[in-house]
């Protein structure tokens, strides 16, 4: 039946099956219409109520979409930032910009997880690696943390673990940026650390320190001054304690490494390496770290193994650190990272090359130096005799007067106090050819009442002798090679002709909602009015970002049930993490500071056992029943144990086994009769917009997956935007930022434009008051676009995917689960322990035999072992979808053919896949199949084959074997 | 390699050798099996005092982690540095080259038998 309300608007371009396509597959599963399906299958009691007045306008088409976004760009005013604080204007290079930002090979693809499809982003991503670790002068390098400030959280974290202290002291340099110290303090408050600020570089040789299991150094510092920490830094760790170092990556193209200086670890951001500033983010922040701590990194790391031909081959190493294996005794929390900015990064010092960084480095300073000098000769004090690229400069109560007057030439200076202004040069304020632009230069001076063209010569004792570089860096070949641009260009189609991605089929991960990303969605992510705004700029600059996040955050409350929303967090387990500090927030406030235990089933993804942790909070699993339900005689039990203890509940919903709980009103009332909160995960969101709200049955407050149910693309493991909705009661302990350009959320209210109800109070989670804005226009499109009721068509298309497929291969494989009338969600789990008890054919063979078929494997081993979890989404369409349906009924038939015997259990075409080409080419053919079933299993493959270039990774060689960094050209020899 | 129905077990899937009143301590083939291909184990050093059932150290493989437990409380008196080298020893000779610690104790908990712990595995 065609949806009067939908067709010929964009929900059609998102939707992959048409009217005529939902009829047959309704006819498969056995339903007359879309909404009879999924009334089925949602329980009734949770269906939501008509919602009068909605904010969410009628659908916008494509074209209106992208001119109401221009309306809102053009409300930014794009000016010259010099305020600095770990964000600086960048160039990013076109060609990086181009074919990789805006390139769906690389913005559509999945978190590494299947090396063999994924081995040119994992060589991007060493690449990455490589060059942290290089210019930091670290050993191992993550890839990669969400941002400078999570990434000193993490780096005081990882000491505590290292260290052998028995010591909570955690010390912070006094010359740290500010929203790091917010960050640390947040954080640190949770897990009892006790942090204390000392201005480390007035200590003096031989400095004193009180005890403690670490200290973060800021480096160069807030105030630009740049110092040899190593006296302190050997003092730290004379008391057995991690030192910390948060260093400028483009500094150290110019300045001694943390490594030479004694650092254990360092941490930071490579945003200034071509990323834009982007309000505050997406961008790449990054780890470090001294040999001996590698097990200690939190997050994902990449490392070289070897594939079964006994080729190199990349893959994500120790995955055993982490948060979906280890729950609470993970390293960390975090799970999406910030991939698609990792690269762009990485790809700005293979394209620049290390003479290339050293040359805008060398600019910056020389700008830096030469501006100083004409304020010191025009009696101003640069309060830092030392910098790389910021002064701080003084004089007596004219700081506001001389930020406002370059403020009438459209510079940004950071005003520190009545008498302070700091300024930050970067690679946009200088010239090709050296020498800082000349009108921005003219502009400063008059800002600061310099005679104009006035020069002195230059002063080079601003870095230490001590502190010049003279270690290597980015010495291997990829960082010295491609200096064109058609070099370049082709080494980036090079590496993404290696991966599959959401442009070559579909990746049906359950639990991930691998969706379409419109091109129209992605269309504003790069213009200037969105790109070039710093994080920290005055309010009146950044209304047209307001008026979006507060679009958003009315929308998103008012789909989910919940009063408020922020959309700081960077990722899903940032949004957790902030649920439940805000949920630790409100039981402090309430009297009760011993609600410290969160419950958590035991089919929970292990993200949120680590997330608890974090906040402060005590695991106490609770078991789930045969059908994959919470186990309501469990959870009352449980409760009953810990009574006045209980401080939440976590619940995924639908739950992690993708079926419609009955009983979840029942789970929601017995946890608040306790006087427990409610956190209901929102990962699985899509089975349920506009059917049924957190809120209403229950919720006290949830993260959302903007990059799953939204829109954003994964960008190949990141970015990511968590953004936690909560009701009132709780919504002056969300994250608050020292810096917000509004305290009030939201900060404009869509019918009355004045400042909404609620102030966010609780600590930060994120660097930038917004997380990451520049991406969020991707989400407000998709939202325009598709209407309160396109969103309601997703979610049933999605549904009946699900179904469709759980219908057709039922009889092939076993399917786990399901709720009312036999019904799944979203997704489906196909159980595989069968097949490999009757043929020795297992879930990863399965896996890898997918690829030689053309397709991304669906989610392995979660939440059951030995299982697939097929989520189809709605964006694939009926072909696609029977195209996955036959593969799988065709590698079902090959394992039978095993298990009779035809072909070997040892040599077969599942347990030798994948094949490259190179494998059924090369030499002699001596297996018990033919080439043709190896490479061409089905005949339509042989006009449009995704050709995987590695065989079978081999997993344990990769981890007895560390290796994180590029491996010599010669290991590629044939 | 010690014949299996000459050692101890425990629930925790441990193997224990005893010598006068020193204990070899490893996994069993069982545990090896279900944790995969090892790929780093995390030892007690010598000389440390253990106490019986607490954690004393980590058998990682690449998809999931086992904790080591102390059978006996006691002190340690040799890790295996073969295994921190190469932990495919643990899944290649469980019972022999891929031991874990010895421990010095004085007092003997009660285990299993291998009867005993065969039925618990099922195997």
């Amino acid at each position: 039946m065609p949806n009067p309300f939908i067709s010929g608007t964009f929900a059609d371009r998102h939707i992959g099956t048409d009217d005529a396509a939902q009829a047959s597959m309704l006819a498969a599963v056995g339903y007359d219409s879309l909404e009879s399906l999924v009334d089925a299958a949602v329980p009734p009691a949770i269906h939501q109520t008509p919602i009068v007045n909605s904010t969410i306008p009628a659908p916008a088409s494509e074209r209106e979409a992208l001119a109401e976004l221009r309306a809102l760009a053009g409300a930014n005013k794009i000016r010259r930032s010099m305020i600095g604080l770990g964000y600086y204007d960048t160039i990013t290079p076109a060609v990086i910009k181009r074919n990789v930002l805006e390139n769906p090979s690389w913005y559509t693809a999945y978190t590494p997880y299947q090396p063999e499809i994924s081995q040119g982003r994992l060589e991007a991503l060493l690449n990455f690696q490589t060059m942290v670790a290089d210019l930091a002068g670290m050993t191992t390098t993550n890839a990669s943390m969400l941002d400078e400030g999570t990434a000193a959280v993490e780096g005081m974290l990882l000491a505590r673990r290292a260290a052998r202290v028995e010591s909570p002291v955690f010390i912070v340099d006094a010359d740290t940026f500010p929203q790091t110290k917010a960050l640390l303090a947040n954080r640190a408050e949770a897990l009892g650390i006790e942090l204390v600020e000392i201005d480390l570089a007035t200590l003096g040789a031989n400095p004193e320190l009180p005890e403690c299991f670490g200290a973060l150094i800021q480096y160069p510092g807030a105030t630009g001054r740049v110092w040899d920490s190593s006296e302190v830094i050997a003092a730290v760790k004379a008391h057995g304690g991690l030192a910390v170092v948060a260093a400028d990556l483009l500094a150290l193209t110019i300045l001694k490494s943390p490594g030479e200086l004694g650092a254990d670890v360092a941490v930071g951001t490579t945003q200034r390496f071509g990323v834009p500033m982007g309000f505050g983010g997406p961008h790449a922040g990054y780890m470090s770290v001294r040999k001996g701590l590698e097990r200690q990194l939190p997050g994902r790391l990449v490392g070289v193994s070897q594939d079964a031909a006994g080729d190199p081959a990349y893959r994500l190493s120790l995955q055993a650190r982490e948060q979906h294996i280890r729950r609470e005794k993970a390293t960390s929390n975090i799970c999406t990272a910030q991939v698609l900015l990792a690269v762009m990064a990485s790809m700005y010092a293979v394209y620049h090359g290390p003479q290339g960084l050293k040359r805008i480095a060398q600019r910056i300073h020389h700008d830096t130096a030469k501006f100083a000098a004409r304020l010191t000769a025009a009696g101003y004090t640069v309060e830092n005799e030392t910098f790389f690229d910021t002064l701080s400069v003084t004089k007596k109560g004219q700081a506001q007067a001389i930020a406002a007057k370059a403020l009438e030439s459209d510079i940004l200076l950071y005003v520190v106090d009545a008498d302070t202004v700091r300024l930050s040069f970067d690679e946009v304020s200088t010239q090709p050819y050296g020498g800082m632009l000349a009108a921005q230069e003219n502009d400063l001076a008059e800002a600061f009442g310099l005679e104009s063209g006035y020069t002195t010569p230059l002063d080079d004792s601003s870095i230490p002798e001590a502190l010049n570089r003279t270690s290597e860096y980015l010495t291997h070949p990829v960082f010295n090679t491609h200096r064109s641009e058609t070099s370049m260009m082709r080494y980036l189609k090079y590496l993404a002709d290696k991966d599959y991605a959401l442009d070559r089929g579909m990746i049906p991960l359950g639990s991930c909602t691998m969706k379409l990303n419109a091109a129209t969605e992605m269309e504003a992510v790069s213009w200037p009015e969105f790109a070039g705004i710093h994080p920290f700029a005055p309010a009146e600059d950044v209304s047209g970002y307001l008026v979006m996040i507060s679009h958003l955050e009315s929308w998103l409350t008012e789909v989910t049930g919940y009063d408020t929303a922020s959309l700081q967090p960077n990722a899903g387990s940032q949004g957790e993490l902030a649920g439940l500090l805000a949920i630790r927030g409100y039981h402090r406030a309430n009297g009760n500071p011993e609600r410290t235990i969160c419950l958590i089933p035991s089919s929970a993804h292990g993200t949120n056992a680590a997330s608890a942790m974090l906040a402060g909070m005590r695991v106490v699993v609770v078991a789930c029943d045969d059908l994959g339900n919470v186990d309501l005689d469990d959870l009352r039990a449980k409760i009953a144990e810990h009574a006045s203890e209980i401080a939440a509940l976590m619940i995924t919903y639908p739950s992690t086994h993708g079926v419609y709980e009955h009983e979840v009103r029942e789970i929601t009332q017995a946890v608040h009769d306790a006087g427990g909160q409610v956190y209901v995960d929102g990962a699985n969101l899509n089975a349920l917009l506009g059917y049924a709200r957190f809120g209403d049955f229950g919720g006290d407050v949830s993260h959302l997956n903007l990059h799953k149910t939204f829109c954003i693309p994964h960008g190949g493991g990141g970015p990511g935007v968590g953004p936690v909705v909560a009701k009132a009661h709780l919504a002056k302990f969300l994250p608050g930022h020292p810096m917000a350009q509004s305290q009030h959320h939201p900060a404009f209210d869509m019918q009355t434009g004045a400042a909404g109800p609620y102030v966010h109070a609780g600590g930060a989670v994120s660097a930038a008051p917004y997380g990451s804005p520049s991406i969020l226009p991707i989400t407000w499109a998709y939202v325009r676009m598709m209407g309160s009721a396109g969103l309601k068509a997703a979610t049933g298309a999605a549904v009946l995917s699900a179904n469709y497929i759980a219908v057709r291969l039922r009889e092939h494989f076993p399917v786990l689960y399901a709720g009312d009338n036999g019904l799944v969600a979203h997704e489906c789990i196909l159980d595989l322990r069968p097949l490999k008890e009757a043929t020795g054919i297992d879930n990863n063979d399965v896996a890898k035999r997918l690829i030689d078929y053309g397709f991304h494997a669906p989610t392995m081993s979660f939440p059951v072992s030995g299982t697939l979890m097929v989520e189809p989404t709605e964006s694939e369409d009926l072909a696609e979808l029977d195209r996955f349906i036959d593969a799988m009924i065709a590698i079902k038939e090959e394992a039978d053919a095993v298990a009779a015997g035809t072909w070997p259990a040892d040599d077969n075409p599942l347990i030798n896949a994948p094949h490259t080409a190179h494998s059924v080419i090369a030499g002699d053919w001596d297996h018990s199949y033919s080439r043709e079933q190896a490479v061409y299993p089905l005949s339509s493959l042989v006009s449009g084959k995704y050709w995987p270039p590695v065989r079978r990774v081999d997993n344990a060689y990769g981890d007895r074997n560390l290796v994180c960094s590029c491996p010599p050209i010669e290991a590629f020899a044939h | 390699m010690a014949e299996k129905s000459e050692l101890q077990y425990t629930a925790e899937h441990e193997w224990v050798l005893v010598d006068g009143n020193v204990a070899t301590v490893g996994i069993t083939d069982f545990a090896a099996g279900k944790l995969g291909d090892i790929v780093f184990v995390d030892l007690p050093k010598v000389g440390a005092t253990v106490a019986e059932g607490k954690i004393v150290g980590e058998i990682e493989s690449t998809k999931s982690v086992g904790e080591l437990f102390a059978p006996v409380a006691g002190t340690v008196v040799e890790s295996n540095d073969a295994v921190a080298d190469s932990p495919e020893l643990v899944n290649s000779d469980p019972f022999g080259e891929g031991w874990l610690v010895k421990i010095e104790f004085t007092e003997l908990p009660s285990m299993l038998s291998l009867d005993e712990y065969t039925a618990l595995t099922g195997e």
